[in-house]
């Protein structure tokens, strides 16, 4: 019995640890960014890696979510006679929720898995040890740029499969399904709000952009320095902001469409 | 490591999302027709509303001019008052036009029906349009059909 409470405020303080050094290291990242709009090279040399690596698999996935979207949504809304509704039904759904958190959920996969291997990696390597020795701050030289590319990089990507979505469950319902083109964009701009559906959404994203990098960068830099511990924090950066962006969703979509 | 090309790549990369705003804005969205939207307010009070929303058009011989812009109850007569912007073009719709409201179809979505008076005045900022007809509720008027059929069986 005791054991068993040991245990579990062992857990704890070792997550409250993990919590406040999360914390101090966003603190640490911050301080760093304003010194680094004075060498833009790192940000773009960062957006290349994270943002323009990812463009491909978001656009891909975007079409094929937007198509797989027209096709089920006309089908199923032909049968109450509602097909005209698919464009807004199709952009609400994906302006509102699809696109930012499908896009947070790949880009965690995608760029959040390689910034946590590549930092981890760079700290079994002894290479931050080997900045601090040269009295470069690593945080500011090598994490900050990539946790702002991050930053930046997921709402523009969320932008992008929206747009891309749309256009896809346009080329379904109206190419191949017959829909008549102007119903679809004119019911979907009587129902779109461009502050409450696209702003709001936009606002996700960048709340999920925020997340998404500081758990890679920080998962990376709090590795334990072999390859079992690189290896793990790769799979802990996936599952928590998985998870972290599903809860904020739902928080976010209760506080924004509540009402 | 750092090229001509990466710079290229991130600019397409900006550019492309800056197209995706673009397009959600001009072609998804209703930001055209909100944005450097002006008009005039009026108000209608009327006795039930149910089903009309925020941003319901205005329509005049089922042309938009305007949209509801705001919907609250007067605590001192319990009725419902209606604030609708009026489009700047229109500015001569005389100031005894009847307000109604209609649905879309059978089972659409609400909107405020104007039909013009024939008085020389026209409304204007803060006008108040007086004869007003509230909404039909389904509901009530089944029920009051059953209740006609019904009485006239017997």
């Amino acid at each position: 019995m005791m054991n068993v409470i040991r245990i579990l405020g062992r857990k704890s303080l070792h997550s409250f640890g993990r919590l406040g050094r999360g914390f101090i290291f966003l603190l640490q990242i911050l301080t760093g960014i304003p010194q680094l709009f004075k060498r833009p090279r790192l940000i773009v040399q960062q957006l290349y890696s994270v943002g323009v690596m990812s463009m491909t698999i978001i656009v891909v996935s975007g079409l094929f979510t937007g198509m797989v979207l027209g096709l089920q949504l006309f089908n199923t809304m032909q049968d109450f006679g509602a097909e005209q509704s698919v464009g807004s039904v199709t952009a609400l759904s994906l302006v509102r929720e699809l696109g930012p958190v499908l896009t947070a959920i790949f880009f965690a996969g995608l760029a959040g898995t390689s910034l946590t291997a590549e930092i981890g990696l760079m700290k079994t390597t002894e290479q931050l040890s080997g900045m601090e020795m040269m009295a470069v701050d690593p945080v500011h030289r090598v994490i900050a740029p990539r946790f702002l590319a991050g930053f930046i990089s997921v709402p523009v990507l969320a932008l992008m499969f929206s747009a891309v979505a749309i256009q896809g469950g346009y080329f379904v319902s109206v190419s191949l399904l017959g829909l008549d083109s102007s119903v679809y964009w004119g019911q979907m701009q009587n129902i779109v709000d461009w502050d409450d559906d696209i702003l709001n959404g936009v606002i996700k994203s960048v709340v999920f952009g925020f997340v998404a990098a500081w758990i890679a960068v920080f998962e990376g830099y709090d590795a334990v320095p072999t390859s079992e511990g690189v290896s793990r924090a790769t799979i802990r950066t996936v599952v928590h902001t998985s998870l972290s962006v599903l809860g904020l969703d739902f928080i976010m979509t209760a506080l924004m469409f509540g009402d | 490591m750092y090229s001509k090309t990466m710079e290229l790549w991130v600019g397409v990369f900006v550019a492309a999302g800056l197209a995706a705003l673009l397009m959600l804005a001009l072609k998804v969205s209703n930001f055209t027709a909100t944005s450097g939207e002006s008009g005039y307010t009026i108000s209608a009070r009327f006795d039930d509303v149910a089903g009309l929303n925020l941003r319901a058009p205005v329509r005049m011989a089922g042309v938009r001019v305007g949209r509801v812009s705001s919907i609250y109850v007067d605590s001192d007569r319990f009725q419902a008052v209606v604030t609708m912007q009026i489009d700047d073009q229109y500015n001569n719709i005389p100031l005894d036009t009847t307000a109604s409201i209609y649905t879309e179809g059978l089972l659409g979505a609400k909107y405020i029906g104007l039909e013009p008076g024939g008085d020389m005045e026209a409304l204007k900022q803060g006008s108040e349009i007086i004869i007003t007809q509230s909404s039909i509720i389904l509901e009530k008027l089944i029920g009051q059909l059953f209740v006609k059929l019904t009485g006239g069986s017997d």
